[in-house]
C-alpha cells in the first residue's frame, strides 16, 4: 500500500543522526586539534562528512537556516580536505565553535524555531575570512572577472546550483555545446552520414514520409553521437530516445555507419548515433535535460529548425514496429546487464575481465562489512529492561513458593529454579548490556571545556583522557555529565595554576588534567587529576570555620581538611566566577554523585596536585539491595552505602538530651535514625538493644544507624520510579517490586539522616521553649 | 505498562470528538462509597481490581492507601471514601480499585463496589447544587438522575491533579512536623 | 514492474527517504551504510540500480562506483550519485569513476523516480 510521502516521518531518524554527527564531528575536531602539524586528512573528511550529511537531510526539510550556515561550514572543510587552506589553532577553534552554533541550529530545528541568522553570522563571516583569502590567493593567476565566480561558486551562490534546484539534478551543458556554427556544418556533414535503421543497403534506399508529425510547434534537430564508451557508464540510448518522445512528436534516425562486422564488435561499446526530429513546444532546456547524464559522453547538437520543411523519416520511435526493430538491435549490439556475457572477442578483454575478477574477489575478503550496528528507539529497550525486570520477579516469586513446598518435589524444584535463575540473570545482563554505552560522549565534551576555561582563565592546559570506551548503563551516562563538568571545572579553576605561578613553582607551563575511566569490581571508576596546586588546606580551614561549618580549634587531619570541599555550602572561589562559582560547589557534585549510588573522594598533595575520584554503579536500572524488617514493612537499603549491620548492647546505646540515640561502634559514636519514629510505623522494635542496627554512609551525616527488626537478605532489584504517579516521599529514594509482587521501598539514607537531624532539632527547639517558659520570661 | 485493553471500554470512541450539542452522550462508570452513588468518565477508566494489599507510604495523607504494583509501574491508591471525609475504609477483596489516567499520571481510587455503565446525554448533567453533600463539590463536574438513583460526576482531573496531591504531601509532612 | 535498488548513504536519514519513496513505488531495496557496506551485500546477485553517496567513511562513493565498473556483474548496473549542489567536482568525479547519472540532494520523491525511470528501462 503506497504511503503518503510525509517528510515528518524521517526526522526522528535525522535529529537522532544529527545529534551522532555533532559529537563526532565535535570528537574529531579535538582530534584535529591535537594532530595540528600532522593532520592526518581522513580527520577532515571525517569532519567534512558529518557536517555534509546535516545539510543534506537540512536540505531535505528545507531547514534554510541550517542549510545557510552549514554549506559554509561545509565550504571552509573542503578547502581545508583539499589541502587548500591549512588548519591552525585560531581555524580550529573557529571549527569547533562553528560545530556548536550548528548544534544550536539543529536543536532549533527540532524545536521548529526559525533561527535567526544573527545565530551564524558572526562565525559566518569568520568562517568566510578563512575560506574566501585562499580563494584569492590560489586564484591570483585568473584575473579579477574570473574571481568573482569562482567565489561564487564555492560558496554555492551559482547559476547552475539554482538552475539545479530547479530541476532537483543537475546540468552539465554550458560549457560542453559546441559553437552552433559548428553545429551546423557538422549538420550537414551528418546529414549525408546518416545511415538508416538497420543499415542493410537494400533497405537505405526504403526512405518513406513518416506520418505527418504536428508540424505547428517548433521542430528541432538534434544530433546525438555517443562516444564509444558511453554504455560503459551503463547509460542507455534507447531510454533517451524514450525520454525524447514524452516531450513531443519524435522522429528518430539511427546511424549505422561507425557499426562495425559483427565479428568485430565489442559488446560495450557504442557504434550507433542518432538524430532526432522533435517537434515540441518545450524549451531547449528540457530537451538538453534528456540528455544530461550523457553530456560529457557525446557529441549532441540541438538545433531549432526555423522553416518548416518537409522531413523524411525513417522511423517513430515509439509507434513504428521499426522501433521495435531498434530496440532489438540495441538490445542486441550493446548487451544490458540482462545479456548473456558476451562472447570474447579478443584474448586481451578476456584476460583483462579475468584479472578484475580475481581483484574483486580479493577485496570482497577484505571489504567485508565489520561491526554492523541497528538503531533501536530507546523505549523498546526500556520495555524490554522493564520485561526482563518483570521476568525476575514473576521467577523470584514463584522459587518463594516453590520453597514453601516440602519434600523432594520442593528440592527439585528449587534446583531448577536455581538454573532458571542463572539463565534470567544472563538474560537480564545482556539485555542491560544493550543500553551500556562508552563514557566516550561525556568524555567528548571535556575537551572544548578545558579549552575554554583555560584560555579565559589564561592558564595553558592538556587535557588527557583515556578509557573512553568504558561503558555503563545509559542512566548513568546522563547522570555523569554534571558532576564531571564541574569536577573538571573546579581542577581548571582551582586546582591548576596561571603559567606565571607555574613558572615560579618550578612546574612546567602547561598543566595536565587526566580524565580517567575504568571498571572496577563491578562498578565504573572516573579520576580527575591534574598536575596543579593541591587543596589549600589553610585557605580551606579558613574558609569552614568562617562559614561555620567546623568549629574553631578543633584539631582536625590533612585528609579531612581536604574533605571539607565537599561540605555543602562550601566553595573556595574569592569571588563568584562564571567558572565554577554560581554558588554549587563541590557538595553538590558530591550529593548527585551519592543520590545515584556513588561515591567521590579527593587525594590532595599541596603543591603537586589533586586527584578525585569517583566511583559509581554501571547501571541505575538495577541495584543490589538489602531487604530489612521495620514492623509490617519491608524495605531495601541500597548495599553500596551499607558498612555493616550490628546488634547493640545496652551499654552501647547513649541517649541524648534532644530524644536523639546514639551507638558506640569501637568507640565511634554513631547517630541512630529511628525509622519506626520517622516513618510512623506500629509494631516495630522500639528498643535499640533489641534491634538491629544497619551502619550506613550518608553523604552530610557521615555513618548513621538505621535500626530496624532484621533483616531479610540480599537481592538485586530493580528500581521503579515512584514519582511517575505520585511525589517524591522524603526518605524514600524510589519503589521496586519484590518477589511477591508487593511494592517496596528503596530507602533513602541520606534523607533519613536529615529526616532524624531535623525531628531531634524540633525536639531541642520544643525542650528550649519549655524552659523559657519555665524560666517565666 | 497499562493496558488499554479493557472489556469496559466501549469500542465508539467518538465521545472524544468535540461536538457541543446537547445529546451529545458520555458514559461513566458508576461506582458506589456507602450510600451514595458516583460516576466517572469511562475514558480515563484504565482498569478495575480488586483491593489487594498495598505498599504504605510514610508520612502521607491518611486517604493515601499506599502503593501497588500494576503489571510492573507503581500506582498510588487513594481511599475515595476517606478522601471526602467519611472515614477509612475498612478494605477487604471485595472493594474495588478503579485506576484513572488524570494527565500523565496513573491513580487508583478505592470505592465499595463498581455499579453500573451509565450513558448520559450532556443536558441530563444538572449543576451542583451547593452544600448538598458532605464532600467539596469542587472535584463534582456535575449531578444526574438516573432511574431514581442520584450520581455524582466526579472530574478526576480536579480531584487528583498534581496541586492537590501536593496539598496532600504538604499536609502529611505538616502532620509530621508535629509529632 | 519493480526495480531492485541498492541505495548506499551513511546517513539513515537519506536511506530512509530513498527506501521510503522507491518501495512505495514497488520497487525492493537494499540498503548500505558505505562502500564497504555495500560491496559486501551487493557479492555477486544482480540490481536493476544502484544509488549512491559521494561522501561516505570506509569506501565513499567514487571507489564504490570504480569497484563496481571493474566488476564484470555490474559493469553495466546504471548508477546514480546523490551529490548536493556544492559537489561539482565531485559530480564529475563520479561521472569519470563511471557513474551513470547524479540526483541533486534534496530530491522530491517526483524527483527521485523520474531520474530513476531515466536510467532503468
Amino acid at each position: 500500500m503506497p504511503q503518503e510521502f510525509d517528510l515528518n516521518q524521517f526526522k526522528v531518524t535525522y535529529f537522532e543522526e544529527c545529534q551522532d554527527l555533532l559529537e563526532t564531528a565535535e570528537e574529531q575536531l579535538s582530534i584535529l586539534q591535537a594532530q595540528l602539524g600532522d593532520v592526518d586528512v581522513e580527520t577532515l573528511h571525517a569532519i567534512f562528512r558529518c557536517v555534509h550529511s546535516i545539510k543534506g537531510g537540512a536540505g531535505a526539510f528545507n531547514f534554510t537556516g541550517l542549510i545557510e550556515f552549514s554549506h559554509i561550514l561545509e565550504t571552509t572543510l573542503d578547502l581545508l580536505r583539499e589541502g587548500k587552506i591549512q588548519p591552525d589553532h585560531n581555524l580550529v577553534d573557529c571549527l569547533i565553535r562553528s560545530n556548536d552554533v550548528l548544534g544550536t541550529l539543529v536543536h532549533m530545528a527540532q524545536k521548529e524555531i526559525e533561527p535567526s541568522p544573527d545565530i551564524w553570522k558572526t562565525i559566518a563571516s569568520e568562517l568566510e575570512k578563512y575560506s574566501g583569502l585562499n580563494i584569492t590567493t590560489s586564484a591570483a593567476s585568473l584575473n579579477e572577472e574570473d574571481v568573482s565566480p569562482l567565489l561564487a561558486s564555492v560558496a554555492g551562490y551559482n547559476l547552475t546550483a539554482e538552475e539545479e534546484e530547479e530541476q532537483g539534478w543537475g546540468l552539465f551543458l554550458e560549457n560542453i555545446l559546441p559553437p552552433s556554427s559548428q553545429m551546423s556544418s557538422e549538420m550537414e556533414k551528418d546529414d549525408q552520414g546518416w545511415g538508416l535503421f538497420g543499415d542493410e543497403p537494400e533497405i537505405e534506399n526504403n526512405t518513406e514520409t513518416a506520418h505527418c508529425p504536428e508540424l505547428t510547434k517548433p521542430h528541432y534537430r538534434i544530433r546525438f553521437v555517443p562516444e564509444p564508451h558511453l554504455l560503459q557508464f551503463a547509460n542507455e540510448p534507447l531510454l533517451l530516445a524514450r525520454e525524447l518522445k514524452t516531450l513531443g512528436d519524435c522522429i528518430a534516425h539511427v546511424d549505422v555507419s561507425r557499426l562495425p562486422k559483427l565479428a568485430d564488435i565489442a559488446p560495450d561499446v557504442a557504434y550507433l548515433s542518432w538524430s532526432f526530429d522533435l517537434y515540441t513546444d518545450r524549451s531547449i532546456a528540457d530537451i538538453e535535460e534528456v540528455f544530461e547524464f550523457v553530456i560529457d559522453d557525446c557529441q549532441l547538437d540541438i538545433q531549432l529548425v526555423d522553416n518548416r520543411e518537409q522531413i523524411e523519416v525513417t522511423s517513430d520511435v515509439a509507434d513504428s514496429p521499426q522501433d521495435e526493430a531498434l530496440a532489438d538491435l540495441a538490445g542486441d549490439i550493446q548487451p544490458r546487464e540482462s545479456t548473456p556475457v558476451p562472447r570474447p572477442q579478443k584474448e586481451q578483454s578476456l584476460s583483462k575481465t579475468e584479472n578484475k575478477k580475481v581483484d574483486m574477489a580479493a577485496n570482497g575478503n577484505v571489504s567485508a562489512p565489520m561491526v554492523s550496528s541497528i538503531r533501536v528507539e530507546l523505549d523498546r529497550v526500556d520495555r524490554l529492561v522493564n520485561m526482563v525486570g518483570e521476568l525476575v520477579i514473576t521467577q523470584s516469586m514463584l522459587k518463594q513458593q516453590a520453597d514453601e513446598l516440602a519434600n523432594n518435589a520442593g528440592l527439585r524444584m528449587t534446583q531448577g529454579f536455581e538454573e532458571l535463575n542463572a539463565r534470567t540473570r544472563e538474560l537480564q545482563e545482556s539485555v542491560m548490556a544493550i543500553r551500556m554505552q562508552p563514557v566516550k560522549s561525556v568524555f567528548a565534551r571535556m575537551p572544548r571545556l578545558v579549552r575554554e576555561l583555560s584560555a579565559k582563565l589564561g592558564k595553558k592546559i592538556d587535557l588527557i583522557t583515556s578509557g573512553e570506551m568504558t561503558e555503563v548503563d545509559k542512566t548513568v551516562i546522563e547522570q555523569l555529565m554534571d558532576p564531571l563538568t564541574h569536577m573538571i571545572r573546579n581542577s581548571v579553576d582551582h586546582g591548576v595554576e596561571t603559567p606565571d605561578e607555574r613558572r615560579a613553582a618550578g612546574k612546567p607551563e602547561r598543566a595536565r588534567i587526566y580524565l580517567r575511566a575504568e571498571h572496577k569490581s563491578g562498578r565504573i571508576q572516573i579520576e580527575v587529576s591534574d598536575d596543579g596546586r593541591g587543596i589549600d588546606r589553610d585557605r580551606v580551614l579558613a574558609k569552614a570555620e568562617e562559614k561555620g561549618l567546623i568549629e574553631r580549634d578543633v584539631e582536625i587531619d590533612a585528609q579531612a581538611i581536604d574533605n571539607l570541599i565537599f561540605t555543602p555550602g562550601f566553595s573556595t572561589a574569592n569571588s563568584v566566577s562564571d567558572v565554577s562559582g554560581r554558588g554549587v560547589g563541590m557538595d553538590v557534585v558530591r550529593r548527585n554523585i551519592i543520590s545515584l549510588g556513588g561515591r567521590i573522594s579527593v587525594f590532595s598533595t599541596p603543591g603537586e596536585g589533586a586527584r578525585f575520584l569517583m566511583s559509581l554503579p554501571l547501571t541505575l536500572a538495577v541495584l543490589d539491595g538489602m531487604i530489612v524488617k521495620c514492623g509490617a514493612e519491608k524495605y531495601i537499603i541500597p548495599l553500596t552505602s551499607i558498612i555493616e549491620s550490628i546488634h547493640p548492647v545496652r551499654e552501647e546505646i547513649k541517649s541524648l538530651m534532644n530524644g536523639g540515640t546514639l551507638v558506640s561502634v569501637r568507640g565511634q559514636y554513631i547517630r541512630i535514625v529511628n525509622l519506626h519514629h520517622l516513618f510512623n510505623l506500629k509494631d516495630a522494635i522500639t528498643d535499640p538493644a533489641e534491634s538491629l542496627v544497619v551502619i550506613v554512609e550518608t553523604e552530610r551525616y557521615g555513618y548513621v544507624g538505621i535500626m530496624v527488626d532484621e533483616l531479610l537478605g540480599q537481592q538485586q532489584v530493580v528500581i521503579k520510579s515512584l514519582e511517575e504517579n505520585y511525589d517524591p516521599i522524603a526518605g524514600v529514594a524510589a519503589a521496586t517490586i519484590l518477589g511477591n509482587g508487593k511494592v517496596a521501598l528503596i530507602l533513602d539514607v541520606d534523607g533519613l539522616a536529615e529526616m532524624e537531624h531535623g525531628a531531634e532539632k524540633r525536639r531541642k527547639n520544643k525542650s528550649l521553649q519549655r524552659q523559657v517558659f519555665l524560666t517565666g520570661e | 505498562m497499562p493496558s488499554t485493553h479493557n472489556y469496559l471500554m466501549p469500542h465508539d470512541q467518538k465521545g472524544a470528538d468535540i461536538s457541543e450539542s446537547a445529546s451529545e452522550t458520555r458514559q461513566y462508570i458508576s461506582f458506589t462509597i456507602g450510600q451514595e452513588e458516583y460516576g466517572v468518565d469511562i475514558m480515563a477508566v484504565r482498569e478495575i481490581k480488586a483491593w489487594t494489599d498495598t505498599t504504605h507510604l510514610p508520612n502521607t495523607p491518611e486517604y493515601m492507601r499506599g502503593v501497588l504494583n500494576l503489571r510492573g509501574v507503581i500506582v498510588p491508591i487513594f481511599d475515595l471514601r476517606c478522601r471526602f471525609g467519611m472515614g477509612l475504609t475498612q478494605a477487604t477483596n471485595m472493594h474495588v480499585v478503579v485506576i484513572v489516567q488524570v494527565g500523565q499520571r496513573m491513580v487508583g481510587m478505592l470505592v465499595d463496589a463498581v455499579s453500573d455503565i451509565l450513558t448520559i446525554a450532556k443536558d441530563e448533567i444538572q449543576q451542583m447544587p451547593q452544600m448538598e453533600r458532605n464532600i467539596d463539590d469542587e472535584y463534582l463536574s456535575g449531578l444526574v438522575t438516573v432511574k431514581d438513583r442520584l450520581v455524582a460526576l466526579l472530574d478526576a482531573d480536579l480531584l487528583f491533579n498534581q496541586q492537590s496531591i501536593e496539598n496532600g504531601v504538604v499536609l502529611g509532612k505538616a502532620a509530621l512536623g508535629d509529632k | 514492474m519493480g526495480l531492485r535498488v541498492l541505495a548506499v548513504d551513511d546517513s539513515k536519514t537519506m536511506r530512509d527517504m530513498v527506501g521510503f519513496t522507491l518501495r512505495n513505488a514497488g520497487h525492493e531495496v537494499i540498503e548500505a551504510g558505505d562502500g564497504e557496506d555495500a560491496l559486501g551485500k551487493l557479492g555477486n546477485d544482480r540490481v536493476d540500480l544502484i544509488i549512491t553517496d559521494i561522501n561516505m567513511p570506509r569506501m565513499d562513493g567514487i571507489a564504490l562506483i570504480k569497484e563496481l565498473r571493474a566488476h564484470h556483474i555490474h559493469k553495466s548496473t546504471p548508477i546514480l550519485v546523490l551529490t548536493t549542489e556544492s559537489d561539482n567536482s565531485k559530480k564529475n568525479e563520479g561521472r569519470a569513476a563511471g557513474a551513470t547519472g547524479w540526483i541533486v540532494k534534496p530530491f522530491s520523491p517526483d524527483k527521485l523516480l523520474q531520474v530513476v525511470a531515466k536510467v532503468c528501462p
